[in-house]
């Protein structure tokens, strides 16, 4: 199993660690419950140097990239970061990316369970563009502060950076401990305002323990996978693996706002057959809240009546809305928030409700 | 060092003989892997009807954690007397007391004999195997 620069540090903090995506990582370092709260009331920090990190560069890296990504990269203003996927041809991804598009290249921050997968794609299909494709992913690690005091802490670490000036899905660079031109950017997977710092591996320890020192005060706390499930669970933000994976295609998952079908982008891997399914689609991602106490898992099966209607993609227990949440897909009859379901737990059914997606955002509501 | 009066099974259930009783709950240990240490983790406990008849290492029932669903083993055979209904609330018993107040169900075992069951020495051994 792969390690990040934390993994000491997180089991000297009595972290409970797990397998990932091929990473060593922390699930919890005290009650997954606290941990989400903790996040919504104050802020949280999280180790995510698993994830991939890559630079594209070179002349064509735009004109590449609106190649192999489904939203249109060229129309990203420069200091702008887009939710995007790598489609295959029958439009299901091998993964879901951020592009951060930049004046002459484009950074990419995909999935740890994936980077390889997306890394042996992009250069398959780089042929013909004159483009340098950079694998930042081992020497560089990745933190996100997230919550609403977050702002005010990292505040208080970095220089030559006005945080309050970078938008919503935006980035800048900034001195951060000192670090010059460090990539600070207004993202996260949690439904809250929030950061994610990208470093070199040899800064990430510091940074960390120069965080959780300057939040102190704030009740900012540590934060593993277990918690972070929930907050992007409540915040309607897929997981590939549950609510997309390459059977499971972008559109039917309500992602269109990162589909692009623009004449102007040009043909693009995955475009014929994603405009088909938008002409038809044939179910909907909703969410789900149930009531009683057993919480929906991914593969749960929906009925209404006695009739199959869908399947669950990801549950869990929400703290922020008291009561047990899920997303799931489900025939278009019975999207519409309200639809009364039930949901097969072996055999014994809990009645559940159709909900609008997301839960939760503090960013998008 | 775990109770002596009852045996154990892989699957972390104990069971104890109470006369013509037999009380069954999990270990300490299936409880900190369940909750890792947080009682809070554990939400839900499905428990079998009285009058079911169980076989041995059969599921009779299911306890959940924030992050994942367990399903419980009839560590002997027998019929299912009595369910705890104060867990079903209260799953933080099964953290506080695993030994006494947090027992699961009573049986009418088929069999007095529990062989087949690890005693506590044994057990202490099968779980520091499963450390790492």
């Amino acid at each position: 199993m792969k390690q990040t620069a934390l993994h000491d540090v997180h089991a000297a903090l009595g972290a409970k660690l797990i397998e990932f995506g091929g990473w060593h990582m922390p699930v919890q370092y005290a009650a997954i419950l606290d941990e989400a709260r903790c996040v919504r009331t104050t802020a949280g920090l999280f180790d995510l140097g698993h994830m991939g990190r890559v630079h594209v560069r070179g002349k064509d890296a735009v004109r590449f990239l609106d190649r192999v990504c489904t939203n249109f990269v060229a129309k990203i203003p420069v200091g702008a970061i887009r939710y995007s996927l790598f489609c295959k041809p029958d439009g299901n991804p091998i993964d879901d990316l951020l592009v951060y598009r930049e004046p002459e290249s484009v950074y990419l921050v995909v999935n740890a369970s994936n980077t390889a997968v997306d890394l042996a794609w992009l250069h398959e299909h780089r042929a013909g563009f004159e483009v340098e494709i950079d694998d930042q992913s081992d020497r560089t690690g990745m933190l996100a502060l997230q919550g609403q005091r977050s702002t005010e802490v990292l505040a208080r670490l970095v220089t030559d950076c006005d945080l309050a000036q970078i938008g919503y899905y935006k980035f800048g660079f900034g001195t951060v401990c000192g670090i010059p031109n460090t990539r600070i950017s207004r993202t996260g997977y949690t439904g809250e305002l929030g950061y994610e710092l990208y470093l070199d591996n040899s800064e990430v320890v510091r940074v960390w323990n120069a965080i959780l020192e300057a939040g102190k005060g704030a009740d900012v706390r540590p934060i593993g996978l277990g918690a972070r499930d929930i907050l992007r669970l409540e915040a309607g933000m897929p997981l590939y693996g549950h609510e997309i994976d390459a059977t499971h295609n972008p559109i039917e998952a309500g992602l269109d706002f990162g589909v692009s079908f623009k004449d102007e982008k040009g043909d693009w891997i995955g475009r014929e057959a994603l405009a088909a399914i938008k002409a038809a689609p044939r179910k909907a991602l909703v969410g789900i809240t149930t009531d009683g106490p057993r919480v929906p898992r991914q593969g749960a099966r929906l009925f209404r009546g006695d009739h199959e209607v869908g399947y669950v993609c990801s549950g869990a227990v929400s703290p922020t809305l008291d009561t047990n949440i899920a997303s799931a897909y489900v025939e278009l009859d019975c999207r519409a928030v309200g639809s009364a379901l039930e949901v097969d737990f072996k055999g014994k059914r809990q009645p559940c409700t159709v909900r609008e997606l997301p839960f939760f955002s503090r960013t998008r509501k | 060092m775990r109770p002596n009066d009852r045996k154990y099974a892989q699957s972390h259930e104990w069971v104890k003989i109470d006369g013509d009783v037999a009380i069954v709950g999990i270990t300490d240990f299936a409880v900190q892997e369940l909750s890792n240490g947080n009682e809070s983790d554990l939400v839900y406990c499905d428990l079998p009807e009285a009058g079911r008849t169980l076989a041995a290492g059969e599921t009779f029932g299911e306890i959940e954690s924030v992050k994942a669903v367990s399903d419980l083993y009839a560590p002997i055979a027998g019929e299912v007397l009595e369910t705890n209904a104060a867990i079903e609330d209260h799953l933080e018993i099964l953290s506080k007391d695993p030994w006494g107040a947090g027992w699961i169900i009573k049986m009418k075992p088929e069999r007095k004999s529990l062989e087949g069951l690890m005693d506590a020495a044994e057990y202490e051994k099968f779980v520091a195997s499963k450390k790492h």
